[in-house]
């Protein structure tokens, strides 16, 4: 008959006590939160405020203090989709592989004779050599060059570059495989410079996360717009050093192929011709700082490189004494200094038209990397926090009264096992908040009316257990026995309704993205929390009603 | 004293009026396919690709110093539409300013945006605020659409997939066919009143399905086990009594549901409007598909009778009832 076995029981009151916990802060969202903001923020610095004293002390630490976040447009913020141009870096990587084919080809002179650099599309490397008869030597020569993928995709033993010769032309370009590690690797390195000048402004909470192969979904509530966020991440800070060939008048001066024309900063109007190979990258850069220039007082900035720079950067200013270098920031010409001696200790100095904001800012973006390569926008949203905060009561509100009048709907109906209903209902939200925060889900506004649907979705289960009920009592076996069936019988058709409806929130949460996803979460949470409060909990409720009352008669 | 929304007993013949029920679930289908075709949807920008602004003033609204203003910035196709929301103040005018998509892959550049901004201000109200900007490129919008599409037959074909494994093909096929007719009757709605499709439509486009198939699937069951207990009782009459046994069911759960998304379409403010309206629709909807097209269908196939045996082929035996009254 109508049992649960003791440890059933404490199991379900301690299912819902302990999501109750976690629901709990979510009631005094703004006490928690500035609390959980207070204890990182002394984390931190290590220093404590008053102010930030008593926001610790507001919330007692023994309590739960997770808290579910809130979308984007429920807070505001801005949203990014970012695609990385990956293939940028491929002709990155076949500028610095220049140097070394062209040592590889001239030990092979003798075969192949003289070659020289051709222009060719982003992306590839292609030489041309004087005697097409050593071809074969030449490509054997530069295939040496390559070495096995390092990739945990798959691509095993197959070489870093594809190397084919046609006529007199050797062509070289990044294998299949190791563009695909390439891309990875890209994607990887932007996501962690994104996440790095992200947290430099020090918001709350932001999402950076990958998407698909190249691409970069950025979401940072609290910040006034998506203008904003670009700035503050798209600031390439790409630096390099370059030879310089000579100066020029204007962008559209003729050059020597593997040449090209920037602009000068400090000069308006003058323009410089450039080695387009740089001698060292901002890649090889392992400090930078703001300073003082100790004779003119000027501010400038300071950097080091790591070993690899350090010897490159001494090599090449130890055999071009006397010539101008310039030091390239995003395409354009910072200064052009003339080397005065060997600098081999890899550390130097940038100096140009700064002052301290500016040579400090510049100084992080160093630090904090290049990205690696270009990032273009395909989407961008800014919601203003006005507009967050009204859609949150606007929620609010009708959830309130969409509980409400489900509430008064059941008791209308079902009477005392209304009630029963409706407090599994309650639970159930609590639950549902519970779960969210638990899992660190964001609740978003199409969320919020996931969870109004799921309130008037969750009485389903009830409604079928009780119809049963109610059925099952005109066959008559005794109230007790019309319960227990009522619950047998009403379970499949429980279980197979709510599996549907899960497969299509997990469809949406898998193709979904942003507020849809939200949605699904709070859909797929909301569907498992009814079935285990109707089944569980009302059960429960019920069985307790029951062994107090022993009613001969019941009314459904 | 209890409310019920049926009386305790009900013997309604949900098939006397077949013809005329699922005729007009047939015209509507058809209505709907023809006005998508003809007026086609009001696509938002996940889609098409391009900006929407929405605007915040205390000026009263004329949508044609909006137009004048924009004008100039030669953007191409401009739809301004004023917001109308019971929980805005007496002096908040709320427009939304959709731009088409422009040139290249990218989002609208800021300064496009800026420009926009700074004429509106100019030439209607200095003071006016602009609490959301949202821009999406059109690269990422073919995308959306391709997802979207891919959503929505995944889901059918899941559903199809797992009611044939609980139950027999003949319940997929009309449990399918009621989730397609519900489907493309919101898709109708939406074309016919012009209401916003966006990502967020097509979640209430799911929604509706998971809904739909929720209700279907109860009356299958209870269909099932009735076949079990009424060998020799005709499909028809099964079918009908497995309906009126879970009718009281039926409505009740979409009516707390109903009356829970009327809360949010009244209270819920303007922004997931068209989403709540999406999925209230879709409730009234499939709770009607669900009783008159998902057993329709599977009466006209017919379904196996002896759920004794195992294996069935049972679609030949089954199809004796076929075309009762269809």
């Amino acid at each position: 008959m109508l049992q649960i076995p003791l440890w059933n029981r404490l199991l379900i009151i301690l299912t819902v006590l302990v999501g109750l916990s976690f629901a709990m802060p979510n009631f005094f969202y703004g006490t928690v939160e500035r609390h959980n903001d207070a204890v990182a923020e002394i984390e931190r610095t290590g220093t404590q405020t008053p102010e930030q004293e008593a926001d610790v002390a507001a919330w007692p630490s023994f309590l739960p203090a997770t808290l579910v976040n809130l979308g984007l447009d429920l807070r505001g913020g801005a949203h990014l989709l970012a695609e990385v141009q990956v293939e940028d870096v491929y002709t990155q990587r076949m500028d610095s592989l220049w140097p070394e084919v062209r040592d590889a080809l001239r030990d092979e002179r003798d075969t192949v004779g003289t070659i020289r650099r051709i222009d060719a599309e982003d992306g590839l490397l292609q030489v041309r050599i004087s005697q097409p008869e050593g071809m074969a030597a030449a490509v054997a020569a530069v295939r040496e060059l390559g070495q096995p993928v390092v990739s945990l995709t798959g691509g095993f033993g197959e070489s870093t570059l594809d190397v084919s010769g046609a006529g007199d032309v050797i062509t070289v370009q990044l294998s299949e495989s190791e563009q695909a590690a390439t891309n990875d690797r890209t994607l990887q390195q932007s996501i962690e410079i994104v996440r790095r000048r992200v947290d430099e402004a020090g918001t709350r909470e932001p999402t950076i996360q990958r998407q698909g192969s190249d691409r970069i979904l950025i979401q940072v509530p609290g910040i006034g717009s998506a203008q904003e966020l670009k700035e503050l991440i798209g600031t390439t800070a790409r630096l390099t050093f370059h030879p310089v060939v000579g100066r020029a008048s204007s962008p559209d001066e003729d050059t020597d192929s593997r040449q090209m024309i920037l602009p000068s900063v400090d000069e308006g109007g003058g323009y410089y011709i450039l080695e387009e190979t740089p001698v060292v990258t901002g890649d090889d850069l392992v400090d930078s700082q703001p300073g003082f220039d100790q004779q003119t007082g000027e501010a400038i900035v300071t950097f080091r490189f790591n070993p690899t720079g350090a010897r490159a950067f001494g090599e090449y200013t130890a055999a071009n004494v006397g010539a101008p270098f310039a030091i390239v920031l995003d395409e354009e010409v910072i200064s052009a200094p003339v080397i005065r001696s060997a600098i081999t200790g890899g550390a130097g100095q940038i100096s140009g038209n700064f002052n301290v904001e500016s040579s400090t800012e510049l100084a992080i973006l160093l630090r904090a990397g290049a990205l690696p390569a270009e990032m273009t926008f395909l989407e961008e949203r800014t919601i203003g926090p006005e507009l967050g905060a009204d859609s949150v009561k606007a929620g609010e509100t009708a959830a309130v009264i969409a509980f409400a009048a489900v509430l008064i709907f059941m008791v209308a109906s079902y009477g005392l096992f209304g009630v029963f209903a409706s407090i599994a209902l309650i639970l159930n939200v609590g639950l549902i908040f519970g779960v969210l925060s638990l899992i660190g889900a964001t609740l978003t506004l199409p969320g919020i009316a996931g969870i109004v649907l799921t309130i008037g979705m969750a009485v389903d289960a009830n409604v079928l257990v009780f119809e049963r009920i109610r059925e099952e009592l005109k066959t008559a076996k005794g109230p007790a026995r019309a319960i227990e069936l009522g619950y047998e019988r009403a379970l499949s058709a429980i279980i197979d309704a709510n599996i549907t409806t899960f497969i299509i929130a997990t469809i949406l949460f898998v193709l979904g993205s942003g507020p849809v996803r939200g949605f699904s979460v709070t859909l797929g949470i909301g569907i498992v929390t009814s079935v285990f409060t109707a089944i569980y909990v009302t059960r429960l409720l019920l069985v307790f009603w029951f062994e107090r009352k022993r009613p001969k008669k019941i009314e459904v | 004293m209890r409310l019920r929304l049926v009386p305790q007993e009900t013997k309604f013949d949900f098939f006397k009026h077949a013809r005329l029920t699922f005729g007009a679930s047939i015209v509507a289908v058809i209505a709907s396919l023809v006005i998508w075709a003809m007026v086609g949807l009001n696509f938002g920008i996940d889609f098409l690709g391009g900006t929407t602004i929405r605007t915040d003033s205390t000026v009263q609204v004329d949508v044609g110093d909006y137009r004048a203003a924009l004008e100039p910035l030669e953007l191409g196709d401009v739809v301004i539409s004023e917001v109308f929301d019971p929980s805005f103040a007496d002096d908040q005018h709320v427009v939304t300013v959709r731009i088409q998509a422009q040139e290249g892959d990218e989002a609208v550049t800021p300064e496009t945006i800026l420009a926009i901004q700074s004429a509106l201000q100019e030439a209607v109200d200095p003071e006016m605020t602009f609490p959301s900007v949202e821009s999406v490129g059109p690269k990422v919008s073919g995308e959306l659409i391709q997802t979207a599409i891919i959503a929505v037959l995944a889901s059918l074909g899941a559903i199809l997939v797992y009611i044939w494994l609980r139950f027999e093909w003949q319940f997929s096929v009309g449990a399918v066919a009621a989730l397609v007719h519900d489907v493309i009757l919101t898709i109708g709605v939406f074309s016919l009143f012009q209401i916003r499709f966006d990502l967020a439509t097509i979640a209430a486009l799911l929604t509706i399905v998971g809904y739909s198939i929720n209700d279907t699937v109860v009356i299958f069951d209870r269909l099932r086990e009735n076949l079990i207990k009424f060998k020799q009782m005709p499909l028809r009459d099964v079918m009908n009594l497995s309906a009126n046994e879970t009718l009281s069911r039926t409505l009740m759960t979409s009516g707390t549901t109903l009356v829970a998304l009327i809360a949010l379409i009244a209270l819920g403010g303007d922004v997931i409007r068209g989403f709540v309206f999406a999925i209230a629709w879709g409730v009234v909807v499939g709770t009607y598909s669900s009783i008159y097209v998902a057993k329709n269908v599977v009466l006209m196939i017919g379904v196996k009778r002896d759920w004794s045996k195992p294996t069935d082929g049972g679609g030949a035996s089954g199809t004796q009832f076929a075309n009762v009254d269809a």
